[in-house]
């Protein structure tokens, strides 16, 4: 079935060239032709999953690509049991996505098109999943960025939506540099860009362990884009500009993932250094805190579960920070997360979609309305939250067990407070969207089928997909798929530590029901006065890029760099014309008064070289053309007489 | 070797000349005749230049085919010596290609003030010379071929150009010509202090040169002069004040032209005759070509956020993707000079088909100006404002299109340049890095430019003017490059098969 595996990345992309050249002229409008795509892609990963969940070697089929010098390319897949989880989560979110947009963007200016890149950007994350080697894994990387791009700015009427789709790519782009530098790193330190061998020589300890640490920070960086970790995580908050069910994608498994399923694929080079490994982890540990705090001063519903993406993305970063301990339970989170986001991205575009807002003050006791949407929604706040026995339970738990088993005090007391948080703001977007009353001004209904539908699944999905590790009972069934080394890492359960995190989570419910149960029009955390200022401008980050780095350079520096060019460097070349035109004017002059004046008679010779040498200001070609050959002959004789 | 192998690249060459002499000939007022004549003889040396692709060895890229050489001027010993090879066969197809497509659009399109028959005749004189340049392997036949070019050019800029023009036509040819005087002086330094009996033969300078037959001060002072004659055509930071006035102002297939294929001849000249006839000085002078070539990717980006003008936007973005060209050349490494060869077709392309598309916007909008188009192209002329992002795109680099893989190589090459400035290979990743800052600015520029022409809605000021979309003539005109855009980017081994076995014998004279 291996064999079949490059077909998974291949559907979605020439769904993508079908869509965009047929798609206006099918039925469907070409809706079909991406859903058809991605469910056969889909039940392709399945029977892929099927085939490497028994475990052994990764599995790898490559063909040349090209030779250019030194540098050999093949281009191929390679699946392993982390790669064929990740398959099958990008293509059952995507489908999922698919479907509901028929309904969400029904009667969209650009419907076909939207099908079009939605497919593009899933063929692009199944390529940089299943890449055998890294040039290959950058293209993925790369496209994906380009997708979100497109899909953000899909309503590029409004210049707020454009200037998101440019924040995004510019900031992730800014992360995709130092991400190239590190594939240059391990391409000449290994001798190729095969991500099997690479693995392979860095675990024979063949590559110097300073340049297995410079290599990771660099990929590291393109993490930090692609993730939104801190400090490049700017992007993702604006990035809601975009259709909503886009959001769930980029969310859920096509654009964030791509970073931590990275430094998951390239495991082996990051466990190599612990320098790597720490950084990996701080990085973690303060994202996962300060964009908790974001989300909880949020009135935006798709910024709060913006912010949770990021949070939760350092969560798993954390976890890969742990090493070895913490690879399977940051790619467990990695999957469960995939579920309950991307539910909740979809039922918060259902709430959207009937009160036309994004705005929770507008909204309120919507769950009478719309009783589908908040129960789905309820479960996945519930399972975001840590509730037990939802999917984010287990993988949160196991992350958090991870820690504290492994000695990582800070990341550990900082998952705790992150799950408070969580609770905390979860219960508070609960709250002021489906309880109260309804304070806006539109008529609220539910969705149509297409749209709920996809709901349910998702939630099924996050109610049981912990089971698949839930170690508590036994089930190491996820860790068997995904995990380093020859043997599963099986997570001793602790019920105290489980009790604990729960604990946690309950108090950010507890504080949550006191502090908005009952809406109020000023937010209670505003008493916090300065610090609440503090956070609602985002801790002034986005006030630093754009003033400091991005406007400085688009106008002061740009201004400078083009009058420079203008008045100096072109100044020079005007000068020197303005130079020999005078000194042609000059020997013009002194030709006539003095040579003219002495030669009296000889007027014929004045003419032609007072004629000719008025030439040389008249642009005139064939007299350029003259001069040349006269002067190379002139100086060809003179270089024979030297030589 | 049979006679079609011979005559083919000298067919290929002169059959746009002759095409040129037969327009001559036609009374002025067949105005649909002449065009037709510039398309069929520019197609029928396109057609010879298939019939090669399909007869040429591409296991033996290193060796030249198409060879022919014969005597040509005894008295100072020049040849007329002709032929191909993996390097500069895909130049050689990327002219006729460009050529040919400009004089497809030209049956459509023909600027101010008319005059078709000097128009095609001058176009079909530039393709032979365009190509000449890229076959010739005698020095003087080079040389000749070289400043045929600036000719046309010239009167292209001059007559049909927009405004400035005679501004712009003059700078170009004195500053391009103030160039080659230096270059011609290195070419006959070459003649007189190489093998003996003197020659102009390239392949034997170039074995003399490989042997170490040139003192290594001669070396220096030649690679100057060959230096100026190139880095201005490039053009090299900081050579490159001709090129924003030129590009701007020059008719657009004049634009296409000389971005294009024109630059394309410098650093050709840089790979085919500055790097393996003097390469002493070329390691010497290889970390300061490096530096300047950064200077021009930093540099050409910043100028392009401060442009108002779309077209003198796009002429900027030249400046800036030769620096990456002229960064791997300066590697001297296979992978930088592979990416160098590779970035100068895809460029060909791909900044060709943003000249033609600028060209046609500012035939539908009359004016080349952001702020008057100010927005919403895509909602007015969806396909050709589609057609401009997707080409812009392309152009800042994304995987999956042509730009990619020839800035990727050539950061590449600048980690792990040459053994033969390998005490350079500090600077080299600093210049790495500065490139890499320059592909972020680049996309800036481009995004920030798309968004002002493209995105929003249409302004009030065009609301109700009626303004055509692609029209037929040009996306036949088009079409190929769109499609070449796209099979560069996914099968790059459509070029770097080609080169790779001619730039690996080439490099060799570096250690690799």
């Amino acid at each position: 079935m291996i064999r079949f595996a490059w077909l998974v990345p291949a559907l979605p992309l020439v769904a993508f060239f079908l869509i965009v050249f047929f798609g206006k002229r099918t039925p469907g409008k070409g809706a079909p032709i991406g859903i058809a795509a991605v469910f056969a892609a889909f039940v392709l990963s399945l029977l892929v999953l099927s085939h490497v969940a028994g475990g052994g070697e990764p599995v790898e089929r490559s063909l040349p690509f090209f030779q250019a010098g030194r540098l050999e390319l093949e281009v191929g897949t390679r699946v392993d049991g982390l790669a064929a989880v990740m398959m099958v989560v990008v293509t059952l979110v995507s489908l999922a996505v698919q479907v509901y947009s028929v309904g969400y963007m029904h009667g969209d200016r650009r419907y076909t098109w939207y099908f079009a890149a939605l497919s593009l950007f899933t063929g692009s994350m199944l390529n940089l999943v299943v890449a055998s080697n890294l040039f290959q894994l950058l293209v993925g990387w790369e496209l994906v960025g380009i997708c979100s791009y497109l899909l953000i700015g899909h309503w590029w009427e409004e210049k707020e939506n454009s200037n998101a789709a440019i924040k995004a790519f510019i900031t992730t782009k800014t992360g995709d540099v130092p991400f190239l530098f590190g594939i240059f790193v391990l391409w000449l330190a290994a001798g190729t860009a095969n991500i099997g061998e690479i693995t392979e020589l860095v675990e024979h300890g063949e590559i110097a362990a300073g340049t297995l640490t410079v290599a990771a920070l660099l990929l590291f960086g393109g993490a930090i884009g692609k993730s939104a970790q801190f400090p490049l995580h700017v992007w993702l908050p604006d990035a809601m500009a975009g259709p909503t069910p886009v959001s769930a994608l980029i969310h859920a498994a096509t654009m964030v993932a791509a970073g931590v399923y990275l430094a998951a694929r390239l495991f082996a080079v990051f466990a190599a250094s612990a320098t790597a490994l720490s950084f990996v982890g701080a990085i973690g540990v303060v994202t996962m805190l300060i964009a908790a705090v974001l989300a909880l001063v949020q009135d935006d519903i798709k910024r709060v579960l913006a912010y949770s993406t990021v949070s939760q993305l350092a969560y798993m970063m954390a976890g890969l920070g742990l090493g070895e301990p913490g690879f399977t339970p940051s790619q467990f989170h990695l999957f469960t997360h995939a579920w309950f986001k991307a539910l909740l991205f979809l039922a918060a575009g259902s709430v959207i979609h009937a009160v036309h807002t994004n705005d929770m003050r507008a909204m309120g006791g919507l769950r009478r309305q719309m009783p589908v949407t908040f129960w789905t929604f309820l479960v996945g706040s519930a399972a975001l939250a840590g509730i037990f026995p939802l999917a984010g339970f287990w993988s949160k738990d196991e992350i958090i067990a991870a820690a504290w088993h492994s000695g990582h005090d800070l990341i550990f007391v900082g998952a705790l407070a992150t799950a408070a948080l969580t609770a905390l703001y979860m219960t508070r977007a609960v709250l002021l969207t489906f309880f109260g009353e309804y304070r806006g001004e539109a008529h609220p209904h539910e969705s149509p089928r297409v749209m709920t539908w996809p709901l349910l699944l998702l939630a099924a999905l996050s109610v049981g997909a912990g089971f698949l590790n839930a170690s508590a009972f036994g089930v190491h069934t996820f860790a068997e798929w995904v995990h380093v080394g020859p043997e599963a890492h099986v997570e001793p359960f602790s019920w105290a530590l489980a009790a604990v995190s729960l604990l946690a989570a309950g108090a950010g419910v507890a504080a949550g029901v006191a502090l908005y149960g009952r809406y109020r029009e000023r937010d209670p955390l505003r008493a916090a006065g300065p610090l609440y200022t503090f956070v609602e401008r985002k801790y002034f980050l986005d006030d630093l890029y754009l003033k400091g780095i991005v406007r400085p350079t688009a106008y002061t520096v740009a201004a400078a760099v083009n009058w420079t060019n203008q008045y100096i460097l072109d100044g020079l070349v005007n000068a020197a014309g303005w130079v020999a035109r005078r000194v042609a004017r000059l020997v013009d002059r002194l030709d006539r008064r003095v040579v003219d004046g002495a030669v009296n008679g000889v007027a014929f010779t004045t003419n032609v070289s007072g004629g000719l040498l008025r030439y040389i200001q008249t642009g005139n070609v064939q007299r350029y053309a003259v001069f040349l050959f006269v002067g190379v002959a002139v100086l060809a004789i003179l270089i024979t007489r030297v030589a | 070797m049979s006679g079609w192998e011979k005559s083919a690249v000298t067919l290929a060459v002169f059959l746009p000349a002759a095409g040129a002499l037969a327009v001559a000939l036609v009374p002025r007022h067949l105005d649909r005749l002449i065009r037709a004549l510039g398309i069929l003889s520019s197609g029928a040396a396109l057609a010879v230049g298939v019939a090669i692709l399909f007869g040429f060895d591409y296991g033996a890229g290193r060796e030249l085919q198409f060879e022919l050489n014969t005597r040509w001027i005894d008295a100072i010993n020049a040849r007329y010596h002709v032929g191909l090879d993996g390097i500069s066969l895909p130049l050689f197809e990327l002219t006729l290609l460009l050529s040919f497509l400009c004089l497809v659009y030209t049956w459509r399109f023909l600027p101010e003030p008319g005059r078709p028959k000097a128009f095609v005749a001058l176009t079909l004189l530039l393709e032979t010379g365009m190509a000449g340049t890229f076959v010739a392997f005698d020095l003087i036949l080079f040389f000749i071929f070289w400043e045929l070019v600036l000719v046309p050019m010239y009167f292209l800029i001059g007559i049909w150009g927009s405004a400035n023009r005679e501004y712009a036509a003059i700078k170009f040819f004195l500053y391009t010509l103030f160039g080659s005087v230096f270059m011609l002086l290195a070419f006959l330094g070459m003649f007189f202090k190489g093998p003996t009996p003197h020659t102009f033969d390239l392949l034997a300078l170039q074995e003399f040169g490989a042997a170490g037959g040139f003192s290594r001060d001669l070396q220096m002072l030649l690679f100057a002069g060959v230096f100026l004659g190139f880095a201005i055509k490039v053009p090299m930071w900081p050579f490159h004040t001709w090129l924003p006035d030129a590009h701007t102002e020059a008719p657009t297939i004049g634009s296409v032209l000389l971005a294009g294929i024109l630059l394309k001849m410098g650093t050709y000249g840089f790979v085919r005759i500055a790097l393996p006839v003097l390469p002493d000085a070329a390691r010497a002078w290889a970390p300061a070509i490096g530096v300047l070539a950064v200077i021009a990717i930093v540099y050409a980006a910043l100028a392009c956020l401060a442009q108002r003008d779309l077209k003198r936007l796009i002429a900027f973005s030249s400046v800036g993707h030769m620096g990456f060209v002229m960064l791997g050349i300066a590697t001297l490494s296979d992978i930088g000079i592979n990416a160098a060869i590779f970035g100068m077709v895809a460029h060909g392309i791909i900044t060709g088909m943003l000249f033609f598309e600028v060209g046609s916007i500012y035939d539908r909008y009359h004016t080349r100006m952001i702020a008057d188009i100010g927005g919403g192209m895509l909602q007015k002329i969806p396909w050709l404002a589609g057609l401009f992002a997707y080409t812009a795109i392309a152009s800042l680099g994304l995987p999956g299109l042509a730009g990619f893989w020839g800035e990727v190589m050539a950061l590449l090459s600048a980690y792990n340049p040459s053994g033969a400035v390998s005490e350079w290979t500090t600077l080299f990743r600093t210049l790495m890095v500065f490139g890499g800052i320059g592909t972020i600015l680049t996309a800036g520029y481009f995004l920030w430019m798309l968004q002002r022409v493209n995105l929003g809605t249409v302004p009030d000021r065009w609301r109700d003017v009626p303004i055509p979309d692609v029209t037929r003539v040009e996306l036949v005109a088009w079409a190929p490059l769109l499609v070449g855009i796209l099979l560069l980017g996914v099968f790059p081994r459509a070029v770097l098969g080609v080169t790779n076995e001619a730039v690996e014998a080439l490099v060799r004279v570096f250690g690799g």
